[in-house]
């Protein structure tokens, strides 16, 4: 089959590569530019765990065209942290141990910087929402809601 | 959200300890919240080949014939994997402890057993073109009648699920269609009951569903050796499992693991490593096989479903003198760990409580369904929910408050249990004082006054009761299930040596003490267990019963000397077919 | 038609590794030249913690800083033989073979340390900051950097260790049943608050409370990751759970998360857990294994709480709305039992 080929923003660096037309952002990703943090997970849109930012905006990389994302910027869990300095939801997921396995955990970060992105202040049920699509399987849930809270300066709404 | 309630059990612990006992971050935190952690399937190869296999649509069926000629010229396939390449294609998990007889093809032969087993593996340029090639695998199957209930599965004149074991069960010690547990007379017991309750509880197979799916990814590496890169659960358990199917020296396979996507016991299993590992092998290329979500979930192998049958009789203070738990374990099709669960669950009889006189009858049954696997809790979850809701009924019956009535049963430290060895570092009384004062869940002066440490062991607390056995259910003898008492055992039988059980140095919360002598002169290897020497609290000597308050304790057989009849080694019992 | 609110609860223990034992795990400790140490390990961290636990355990026995150690695993080149992360026997079973390693491994470093010092090893303490010193005389001492350094480039020692726990295989008595199985047993109990809806049976988990005793929390924070999400999976077992809803039937099974259900993050419920501490006689510093224990409870707490709240037992799991239905149905009616504190 022919290639095509397709170029975009990779967290900040231009990347470009040939691939099937049909190919999704997500195997584009892990299989044609080495980028590993979005994870396989379900093909299908249901798990969360390919997530990443297309010019800011949480999408599913397994549901999305590679092709759909010429001249965009994605960015993915690889390129949150500014040089050595983590990104304070990376620093908050440490400090409320808000991962176990660890898989979920880049697309988990992705759905959160999306949200506190576009509001600062999220309430409990508003980080909820806001991670309502991505599954995990290990830590019930509450020490991320806490990790999200506590990075939007809202350790307050932390419970229990 | 978590508290340590330091002030229970203090003077057993030395709390001065410089890192343990501290909430020290992880290790592999920064790995995990910056993307770097690596996964199996975070690992670039040139050349990686895709393998997806092509499973059966029936739940039982006779394969007459496979075609794969079309598959195989189909654009992009590079090879068709059948089971005739397959080198050793029959295998139980464990084997590698000569556990059970082999009983699972990599790849069907002539058979298969459960919807959704693999029969050809198809491996291609891409997952695409694996999948697409994978639709032109003509099987043509002859279906044959199933059977998806435990017990059904039992009776006979059932459709043979799984022709190692033609009855459709586990078989135990070359003897049994089940795993007995007998302690006192539960029959003379329930005729003296206050009460007698029979309760029956059904538990769902659960799907692990790990966020990462089950896969791996093998490839040819120097010195004609493979890498393989796994999200097995037990990095050796797969590396052994895959040179026993594929016929080859451990040391040519060469895994890296240990970064694992969740498992929950759906890793244990390898499913896909001897199949990539083979196409790797055969085709001089990666080769990467990951099961999808679907596959993952419909054929990743399940928690299986359990039944079980509880029977008690409680007197009307609330004390319960008898328990009987009949149960079945669904393995599905093939044996996989069921049959290890089963004594698991044996052993966990009959919960956390003292009573003198528990029986229980553990089957493990095959079904035409996706084997069954370990899983959190494995062989304990079931027994558990079952358990737990008979004791919430139980109470109810002698009206009596649930957090009393566990009190009042409950083990503790000195209690003969029923497989025959002295409770020790129980603990359960206190954590129902704990739960109960935490949730404003009022309980009696008395009730908060009793402890583990004390009042256990006493008179036949402490004691192995005389005990009816019995030769039920002997294997292809479905007519001897409901066979009479055999034999009576004598009072403080014990037929199973002790095992050593090996003990830290050091003060009584096992801390090391600093060695005086360093360790690596070769007149003291560390190689062996890793001290023999006994500590202060040494709780078990070695090759004797341990002491029973109060009871003249049997005879031992001597060191050296045969058992009675029937005590036989694990591995001799259910494993002649050494590697 | 009302919601009806109730309590249950439940306790349990759990058998710490493989019930039969015959299942050995082994450690290999090394240091550099810097006096920082490696544990090699073929142990799998599938997110219970593996890496973490055995790297403190190892710093405590060697008696250094727990920054200068790093656990690698697993490789089957360099890491030795362990049977793998299930039956709750990872802490165990390894944390007791990095224990024997790091103390093998401490001696040479406390002989080398003595060698410099010009005392006897016997007399050396470590404080557990990276130095060395003579018990009772805090100024004679020496860093582990130098001793291990002195070790490498003057003393030619290998300042390494090896360990291997195992508890051998025991045999089952076909017609009892006797053997010798666990040698360590963990301790909870649960109490489940929940509400359920006598129009929709829909039964909802409003908080957990519960008492675990676990030997030593060797690392409360990770103790708490695992009670926490053992709780949320308990949940999901007893009310979500099912790839075969109308089991033994095998049909209509759920192929992905749209159909497989699971609590989300709105669905969690507050939970409040203590940890009681009874050293294991055997365990690496007393320590048992909380890991797969922590569903066990809430299962039979839930279905315990559904029947105080509505009077309804369901025996089959998973409690599905239809299932606490039919049950009130049956009954005529919600038949509340009587409330337990709260």
């Amino acid at each position: 089959m022919a290639k095509v080929p397709v170029q975009f923003r990779l967290n900040g660096s231009d990347r470009a590569a040939f691939i099937d037309a049909a190919d999704n952002l997500l195997m584009t990703l892990r299989r044609g530019l080495n980028e590993f943090a979005p994870k396989y997970g379900c093909g299908q849109g249901t798990c969360g765990v390919c997530t990443v930012l297309i010019d800011g905006e949480p999408q599913l990389s397994c549901l999305t065209l590679a092709v759909a994302c010429e001249g965009r910027h994605v960015e993915t869990a690889s390129g949150m942290a500014e040089g050595p300095n983590l990104h304070p939801l990376q620093v908050a997921f440490m400090d409320n141990f808000a991962a176990q396995c660890g898989f979920c955990t880049p697309g988990m970060l992705m759905a959160a910087r999306a949200l506190l992105d576009r509001n600062p202040k999220p309430s409990r049920e508003e980080v909820i929402e806001a991670i309502a699509g991505n599954i995990c399987r290990c830590t019930g849930y509450e020490p991320i809601i806490n990790a999200i809270l506590a990075a939007a300066g809202a350790g307050d709404q932390k419970r229990a | 959200m978590l508290e340590i309630r330091k002030d229970y059990f203090a003077n057993e612990r030395d709390d001065n300890l410089n890192v343990i006992g501290k909430g020290i971050q992880r290790q592999d935190m920064p790995g995990h919240v910056t993307g770097r952690s690596r996964y199996f399937d975070d690992h670039a190869f040139e050349g990686l080949l895709h393998l997806k296999v092509v499973r059966s649509p029936h739940h039982h069926a006779r394969i007459r014939s496979v075609d794969v000629g079309e598959a195989e010229r189909a654009p992009g396939v590079k090879r068709i994997l059948r089971a005739a390449d397959v080198p050793v294609n029959k295998n139980t998990l464990l084997s590698l402890i000569n556990f059970g007889k082999d009983d699972e093809p990599t790849l069907a032969v002539d058979k298969v057993h459960y919807k959704g087993e693999p029969v050809v593996a198809v491996i291609a340029e891409s997952e695409a073109a694996a999948m697409a090639a994978r639709k032109l695998v003509r099987i043509d199957y002859e279906v044959l009648p199933a059977v998806f209930d435990v017990e059904e599965a039992l009776k006979p004149g059932a459709p043979i699920v799984n022709e190692t074991y033609p009855n459709n069960y586990f078989e135990y010690h070359e003897k049994f269609d089940h795993q007995k547990l007998r302690f006192g007379d539960t029959e003379k017991a329930f005729a003296a009951a206050d009460l007698v309750i029979e309760e029956r509880y059904q538990t769902s197979p659960i799907e692990h569903a790990p966020t990462e799916t089950n896969g791996s990814i093998a490839a040819p590496e120097q010195d004609n050796r493979f890498v393989v890169h796994s999200c097995a659960q037990g990095l050796f358990f797969s590396l052994g499992t895959s040179a026993k199917i594929l016929n080859i020296e451990s040391n040519r396979l060469h895994f890296i693991g240990g970064t694992v996507g969740g498992g929950f016991g759906g890793k244990v299993d390898s499913l896909t490593e001897p199949l990539a590992i083979l196409g790797a092998m055969l085709t001089g290329r990666p080769v990467r096989y990951v099961l999808d979500r679907e596959e993952e979930m419909l054929y990743g192998s399940p928690r299986g479903a359990e039944r079980v049958y509880v029977k008690d009789g409680v007197m009307r203070d609330g004390r319960i003198i008898a328990r009987h738990v009949r149960s079945y374990f669904d393995a599905g099709a093939y044996t996989r760990l069921s049959s290890y669960a089963a004594i698991k669950c044996t052993a966990h009889l009959p919960g956390p409580y003292w009573i003198p006189n528990v029986s229980s009858d553990i089957y493990v049954s095959y079904t035409n369904r996706c084997p069954s696997t370990a899983m959190r809790g494995f062989g304990i979850t079931a027994a558990d929910f079952a358990l737990e809701v008979q004791m919430d009924k139980l109470a109810h019956a002698v009206n009596m408050d649930p957090m009393e009535f566990r009190i009042l049963n409950a083990y503790r430290d000195g209690d003969m249990k029923a497989h025959r060895r002295v409770a020790k570092n129980t603990a359960l009384i206190e954590c129902v004082q704990v739960a109960a004062e935490k949730a404003r869940w009022p309980i009696s002066e008395s009730a908060r006054r009793q402890s583990s440490l004390e009042g256990g062991g006493q008179r036949e607390r402490g004691q192995i009761p005389a005990t009816p056995i019995d030769q039920r259910g002997q294997i292809g003898r479905p007519e001897t299930r409901s066979g009479p008492v055999t034999q009576t055992l004598p009072a403080g039988t014990m037929r199973i040596p002790l095992t050593k059980q090996p003990e830290l140095e050091g003060s009584r919360d096992a801390r090391p003490v600093a060695p005086n002598v360093p360790r690596y002169e070769p007149a003291r290897p560390m190689t062996q267990p890793v001290v023999q020497a006994p500590a202060p609290l040494a709780p078990m000597p070695s090759a004797a019963p341990p002491p029973q308050p109060g009871v003249e304790p049997p005879a031992p057989p001597a060191p050296g000397v045969q058992p009675q009849h029937g005590a036989m080694r694990f591995s001799s019992v259910f494993g002649t077919r050494r590697r | 038609m009302a919601r009806h609110k109730g309590r249950g609860m439940a306790a349990i223990n759990y058998p710490i590794g493989m019930n039969l034992g015959g299942d050995p795990s082994q450690a290999l400790i090394h240091s550099n030249p810097d006096g920082k140490f490696t544990v090699a390990l073929s142990a799998i961290d599938l997110g219970q913690g593996m890496k973490q636990v055995t790297r403190q355990v190892a710093a405590e026995t060697l008696g250094v800083p727990v920054e200068d150690v790093y656990v690698d695993t697993a490789d089957s080149d360099t890491g030795p033989h362990d049977m793998g992360s299930f039956a709750s026997r990872g802490t165990h079973r390894m944390g007791n073979a990095v224990i024997a390693a790091a103390r093998e491994a401490r001696g040479v470093l406390l002989e080398a340390a003595a060698e410099e010092l010009e005392v006897n090893a016997a007399d050396l303490v470590t404080d557990g900051r990276g130095n060395i010193h003579v018990r009772g005389a805090p100024s004679r001492s020496i860093t582990v950097r130098a001793t291990a350094q002195a070790a490498q480039f003057r003393q030619g020692k290998t300042i390494a260790g090896r360990g291997i726990f195992l508890i051998p295989l025991s045999a089952v008595d076909p017609e009892t049943g006797e053997m010798n199985p666990n040698t360590a047993f963990a301790h909870a109990c649960l109490v489940a608050d929940v509400e359920v809806d006598d129009e929709t049976g829909e039964v909802t988990v409003l908080g957990m409370t519960s008492a675990y005793e676990l030997g030593r929390a060797l690392n409360p924070r990770m103790v708490e990751q695992q009670l926490v999400g053992g709780a949320w999976m308990g949940q999901s077992h007893v009310l979500f759970e099912t790839p075969e809803p109308y089991y033994p039937n095998p049909d209509h099974g759920p192929r992905d998360f749209n159909e497989y259900l699971m609590p989300g993050p709105g669905d969690i419920a507050p939970y409040s857990a203590s940890v009681l501490e009874r050293p294991a006689p055997d365990g690496p510093f007393g320590g048992k294994g909380p890991g797969e224990m922590c569903a066990n409870p809430v299962l039979p707490a839930v279905a315990n709480a559904v029947f105080n709240a509505v009077g309804v037992r369901v025996d089959e799991l998973p409690i599905t709305p239809e299932k606490v239905l039919r049950g009130i149905r049956a009954n005529g009616g919600a038949r509340p039992q009587a409330r337990r504190g709260g």
